[in-house]
């Protein structure tokens, strides 16, 4: 057996070593299956304040794991997930979520979609109604010379 | 001619737009508290060193007061340590301290060592009294007034600048509210 072959031989028992550090972070499980659901999707659409680009479920942070108990606790006591989400926010602001809330402050940006494709189906079709008639135009013309 | 004036016009309006977002975005990092304006977050917790004694913000109400938000875990208190005697010193607004998620024994050698700048210390071992003040990073100051009301936050070691440019003038701008 050559060296390479035996170093392959091993390859899933690191990759099965590597993945484990990933999901050791949070082991907390709740009683009842879709309160667990519940708690990992909130989980996921927290901030983690410290780190910023994590959410609290990734991260190692102290504050994090506090914020993860606030969650369990929370949903333990029979809050809903906006209630959670709201109870995040007054503390921390909207910045918190990862799932921004409609205000009047962001509107502008929950329209700018609509008002983009609008934009765009409106240059479009001046365009294509621009052109049809040119179309028409060089038709005539051609049925014109055919003629002559 | 027509054709380049659209797009060009479009590319100015976006810059302008982007260059005033860019002009009124805070320092990188540093994120708006919603509890400015607000009522101060409520709190009762034992006193640093003094535990059958009870640090609560229902007995500061009726005067301003600043909570720090500090450990001795924390590089950037060390850092700042100095400007909070000098705060203490002033004798104009008092210094109340919230030891967040320290060991007590430690809290009370750092006082011992670099000087006692608080009036009283709260100890928030669990750390949920911070959490009700949505702190993320110790330290951080906040200047509440005597209606009990969150008026500014500082996040990060306390400097001359701050004290002088926005703590000051705003507890020494109401002399007759209180």
């Amino acid at each position: 057996m050559t060296v390479r072959s035996a170093r392959r031989r091993w390859l899933p028992l690191w990759l099965l070593l590597m993945s484990a550090g990933c999901w050791a972070l949070d082991t907390t499980v709740l009683p009842d299956p879709v309160l667990q659901a519940r708690y990992l999707g909130l989980t996921h659409e927290l901030r983690c304040m410290q780190c910023q680009n994590e959410s609290i479920a990734d991260s190692p942070v102290d504050l994090a794991a506090d914020l993860r108990a606030q969650v369990r606790e929370q949903l333990l006591a029979g809050k809903s997930d906006d209630e959670v989400r709201a109870w995040m926010a007054a503390r921390y602001g909207d910045f918190i979520l990862f799932r921004p809330r409609y205000s009047w402050r962001n509107a502008w940006l929950w329209g700018a979609p609509a008002a983009l494709l609008l934009l765009g189906a409106l240059v479009s079709w001046r365009i294509v109604s621009r052109r049809t008639r040119l179309l028409a135009q060089d038709q005539e013309a051609l049925d014109e010379d055919l003629r002559a | 001619m027509n054709r380049f004036l659209v797009p060009l016009g479009v590319f100015v309006a976006l810059a302008v737009v982007l260059g005033i977002g860019i002009r009124h975005s805070p320092d990188k990092g540093i994120i708006a508290s919603p509890l400015i304006g607000k009522a101060a977050p409520q709190f009762s917790l034992p006193a640093l060193a003094q535990p059958e004694r009870t640090v609560s913000t229902q007995d500061l109400k009726g005067r301003w007061y600043l909570l720090n938000v500090w450990g001795t875990w924390c590089g950037e208190c060390r850092a700042e340590h100095d400007m909070l005697l000098k705060v203490h010193a002033a004798a104009i607004v008092p210094l109340i301290g919230l030891d967040w998620k320290d060991d007590d024994a430690q809290a009370q050698a750092w006082l011992a060592q670099l000087g006692n700048p608080y009036e009283s210390v709260a100890v928030d071992r669990s750390g949920r009294a911070a959490i009700d003040w949505g702190v993320y990073g110790a330290p951080e100051t906040f200047l509440v007034n005597p209606q009990g009301i969150v008026v500014y936050k500082h996040v990060g070691a306390l400097d001359e600048n701050t004290w002088t440019r926005e703590i000051l003038p705003r507890v020494q701008g109401t002399p007759g509210k209180s």
